[in-house]
């Protein structure tokens, strides 16, 4: 599992901006379809994202890989049209849409004019409603899938992930990729397909928003005509994973001259009362941008790697706090070593006021910037709603930041991170691990 | 305290030149000291993006020291007269703002993302570095560890990268496009402080730079902050002509077989030397870019994707690449991943009976009409990502284009007609001027590869801090 790349999971974990100028309308369909809708005439064109709660997360036992392949295979063909005829479709009315598989969600991205609104969403329904899974089509992007899982058995970064993930969730979906396996992706059928699609696309789950040149009527009919005849209910969704790692260093052998280090231990759910004030601690120890601590230990002062960060990764069913950085071989030793150590002091000694002073200073900053483009602040609305926050939450967000007192970071630094529970798995050929093991 | 001259006085004869084929207004001027600028408005949100973009890059370094245009861009977050090492970054986060650099073959370029009202701090900063550059030896040494991971990272650890780096050599027989941005790794090793030195003084110049501001700004006030930022600052007297050893006539096809036992996913790569937009005269490189749409842009409709994927199962991916804004030749390649029981001669093979039934049949009317209708839409979404809009003329005008240029862009586009797509394509398809690579494990190796998720070759065209 875990596909999404940290940076991502940081933008998941923290819905928001402070006093970002957004105004969001809530808009009910008369079909009853609840959707986020923010409306900028100033472009002719409307972005629309929707989200399914489940994901690949829902796969059946031994169909690793079905919802996967389902999801890349919505728009190769649907209702009349093959899938040249769909894509030759989509292209004339310059419409984009993306369909993604994540452990958690599907997500829809799409992008449509004004004047091809219609047209673009009846092309898009018949995506998500009338899919056909032809034999072909399922062969064909079956080909493409397999391509992509015997490249990452060969990739350090994708070996450090799932060698984690498998270490960390035993029999849970999380253990292993979303992709599947060869062989369980070999075994998949059109029937399959179907199933997978009436298990995830269901009204039940679904997450929307809107943004750009549409107004809330409009909206609402949209969504009635492209939404109304999924299915009503989809599969239960799956149980909390089992967290199985307690601390040390896994190697895993493979002949290349940088060693990819991945590591961590768990953390805390999205709704914990403490998130917040988590991802504030975060940002000082292993965020964005130069200023973290990690950044400054391992890159700036030794020159050891390229890039290091950390990110709270708050997954449906499982929580972590996990880092990555990459290191040449012989280096590794020193590099596990430097992380552990400020893993350490950051849980004994706690931040500065000074740290903290500076983390809010950024992060309450960067807040507004984030809602600059209509794609941009869709992709934000419709991860609070799944987050189960409410539209106040962009004018709120900063002033939660801005009351984090040291005190509190401090109580959260010591809680959370925890160096006897630090787990790297490191692949590549490293020097010098075994004084730290 | 600078007098302003319009650039656009010289092309339009107006102060404002307006993107007719954008709502975002542009606006252009230049300093007195020779620093172009140019203001992109988009009052949606209070935000801007503040870019300073050079117009040197890694083709532009001496030889034996590749790498140090990448090696200096790290060197520019290292302290000035004014700034500690490390401080302009941690001003910039202070402010809420995020910020970064990249090196390409023709240009560097630094940027910082910042609430609008920011703008002037970012450009003080900016000029500050772009004359004072202040270095020591331990942060020399340490940040030259820094790009030698970097290098390990994105390609000693990826055999798709290494494959490309040969690749390139062999397409360029004298160019320095044919040395790789980050460097030669035994070069990388022993650059200097004296080297970064030489090239910082050289080309980071008001008369050698670009500034784009994009955002919630009034060109007005734009032309005031950068009139007190940068207008002080001396150009660089003697600045060289930009001129590069260009390419002899190319008369001999190249092969090569780069092989690693990391290889899961094999694949083949062809590459033929191409023309760039020239200023004035982009008809032919519009026509390339059309092409390679036609050929490789969508999986479904375009001819590589139907006829290898489609009507044969040759292969899993095709693709085809050109990217025109270049200041010298530039590349058009030919990118077929095979099927799980097609081998790379196969794969070949069939990629050259596409091409060669493609140069007899020519272009299918509708498949060229639902090209231009995306082009145009792309227009319009462009327009909601500011940053993007600013990259598209930092980049433009770095590589020998003007702001004329980058306007008629999309209307050229719109002008090349299936006979001229062919007529490009006849053209650059010289197997003379081509490199064609095949990416695979050793015999017997475990089967294994690597890359990346997507088997996209790496064609790569630039670095980050």
């Amino acid at each position: 599992m875990i596909r999404i790349a940290l940076a991502a999971c940081l933008a998941l974990a923290t819905a928001l901006p402070a006093r970002a100028e957004t105004e969001v309308q809530q808009v009910t369909s008369p079909g009853g379809i609840d959707a986020w809708l923010v409306e900028e005439h100033s472009i002719p064109f409307v972005a629309l994202e929707l989200r399914f709660r489940g994901g690949s997360a829902l796969d059946p036992e031994g169909k690793r890989g079905a919802v996967n392949l389902m999801t890349a295979t919505l728009e190769e063909g649907a209702a009349d049209m093959d899938a040249q005829a769909f894509a030759a479709a989509r292209e004339a009315l310059a419409a984009r849409f993306s369909f993604d598989a994540h452990d958690d969600a599907i997500s829809v991205s799409t992008r449509f004019l004004t004047e091809n609104r219609d047209k673009s969403v009846e092309l898009l329904r018949k995506a998500l409603v009338e899919p056909r899974f032809d034999e072909e089509a399922v062969e064909r992007v079956r080909g493409q899938v397999l391509s992509n899982i015997r490249s990452e058995q060969t990739d350090p970064n994708a070996i450090a992930r799932d060698t984690w993930d498998k270490l960390a969730f035993g029999d849970h979906p999380y253990a292993t990729d979303s992709s599947g396996t060869v062989d369980s992706v070999t075994g998949l059928t059109s029937d399959d397909m179907r199933t997978a699609h009436d298990a995830v696309l269901a009204r039940d789950r679904i997450y929307v928003s809107a943004v750009g040149d549409i107004t809330p009527d409009e909206l609402g009919t949209l969504l009635d005509n492209l939404l109304g005849d999924l299915p009503e209910e989809g599969a239960p969704l799956p149980d909390e994973a089992e967290y199985g790692l307690d601390g040390g260093v896994e190697v895993v052998d493979f002949d290349t001259p940088q060693s990819v280090i991945r590591f961590g231990h768990e953390g805390l759910k999205r709704d914990d009362p403490d998130f917040l004030t988590a991802y504030v601690v975060n940002q000082i120890f292993g965020g964005s941008g130069f200023e973290s601590r990690l950044m400054e230990e391992v890159r700036v002062e030794r020159g050891l790697t390229y890039g290091i960060g950390t990110a709270l990764a708050p997954y449906e069913f499982a929580e972590l706090v996990l880092g990555q950085s990459a290191t040449a071989n012989a280096r590794a030793g020193e590099t596990v070593e430097v992380i552990r150590e400020e893993w350490r002091r950051l849980s004994e000694e706690g931040v500065t006021q000074d740290e903290l002073d500076a983390a809010k200073k950024y992060l309450t900053g960067a807040y507004p910037l984030r809602f600059d483009g209509n794609a941009r602040i869709a992709d934000i609305l419709v991860g609070m709603q799944m987050d189960d926050l409410s539209p106040d939450y962009i004018e709120n967000r900063n002033d939660m930041v801005e009351a984090i007192t040291l005190d509190e970071a401090n109580r959260v630094a010591r809680e959370l991170y925890d160096p006897e529970a630090l787990q790297f798995v490191v692949v590549g050929q490293p020097e010098g691990l075994d004084a730290v093991n | 305290m600078t007098r302003l001259i319009a650039l656009a006085a010289f092309v339009a004869g107006s102060f404002t030149a307006t993107l007719s084929a954008s709502a975002a207004e542009t606006t252009t001027f230049t300093l007195d000291n020779g620093l172009e600028v140019v203001v992109l408005e988009d009052h949606r949100a209070p935000v801007v993006v503040n870019m300073v973009w050079y117009r040197a890059g890694a083709a532009d370094e001496p030889p034996g020291a590749s790498g140090i245009a990448h090696y200096l861009e790290h060197l520019l977050f290292k302290g000035t007269d004014d700034l500690e090492p490390g401080e302009f970054s941690e001003v910039v986060a202070a402010n809420g703002g995020t910020d970064n650099a990249f090196t390409s073959q023709d240009t560097t370029a630094y940027f910082q993302r910042v609430a609008a009202d920011r703008l002037g701090l970012m450009m003080e900063m900016e000029a500050d570095r772009m004359r004072d550059l202040q270095l020591d030896g331990r942060d020399i040494a340490t940040e030259r560890q820094v790009i030698l991971e970097e290098r390990n990272m994105r390609v000693e650890n990826d055999p798709g990268s290494l494959f490309s780096e040969q690749r390139n050599a062999a397409q360029y027989l004298n160019h320095p496009y044919g040395t790789p941005i980050i460097g030669w790794k035994h070069e990388m090793e022993s650059l200097t402080l004296d080297d970064a030195l030489g090239f910082y003084r050289t080309y980071y110049a008001p008369n050698n730079a670009v500034l784009v501001v994009a955002g919630d700004v009034e060109p007005d006030n734009v032309r005031a902050l950068a009139e007190e930022h940068f207008g002080p600052l001396e150009p660089t007297e003697d600045l060289p002509e930009r001129a590069r050893p260009q390419e002899p006539p190319q008369t001999a096809e190249r092969r090569l077989t780069y092989e690693d036992p990391r290889v899961a996913q094999p694949y083949v790569i062809r590459s033929y030397l191409a023309p760039e937009r020239d200023s004035g005269e982009q008809e032919r490189a519009a026509a390339l870019t059309l092409l390679a749409e036609v050929l490789g842009g969508s999986s479904q409709t375009s001819v590589l994707g139907r006829g290898l994927q489609f009507d044969k199962d040759i292969a899993v991916y095709t693709s085809a690449y050109y990217n025109g804004t270049q200041y010298d030749d530039t590349t058009f390649g030919l990118v077929v991943v095979p099927s799980q029981d097609v081998s790379l001669q196969e794969a070949e093979d069939a990629l050259d009976a596409e091409i060669a039934a493609f140069l007899e049949d020519g272009v299918d009317p509708e498949q060229l009409e639902r090209i231009k209708q995306q082009l145009k839409a792309s227009l319009i979404y462009e327009e909601d990502s500011v940053q993007s809009l600013a990259n598209r003329y930092g980049r433009a005008l770095t590589s020998g284009l003007t702001i004329e240029d980058v306007e008629a862009w999309p209307d050229v586009l719109q002008s090349v007609t299936g006979e001229d797509i062919v007529a490009a394509a006849r053209d650059v398809f010289d197997r003379d001027r081509s490199v064609t690579g095949w990416l695979k494990a050793p015999e017997g190796g475990t089967p294994a590869p690597e890359t990346a998720a997507q088997p996209a070759p790496s064609i790569a065209p630039e670095v980050t801090q």
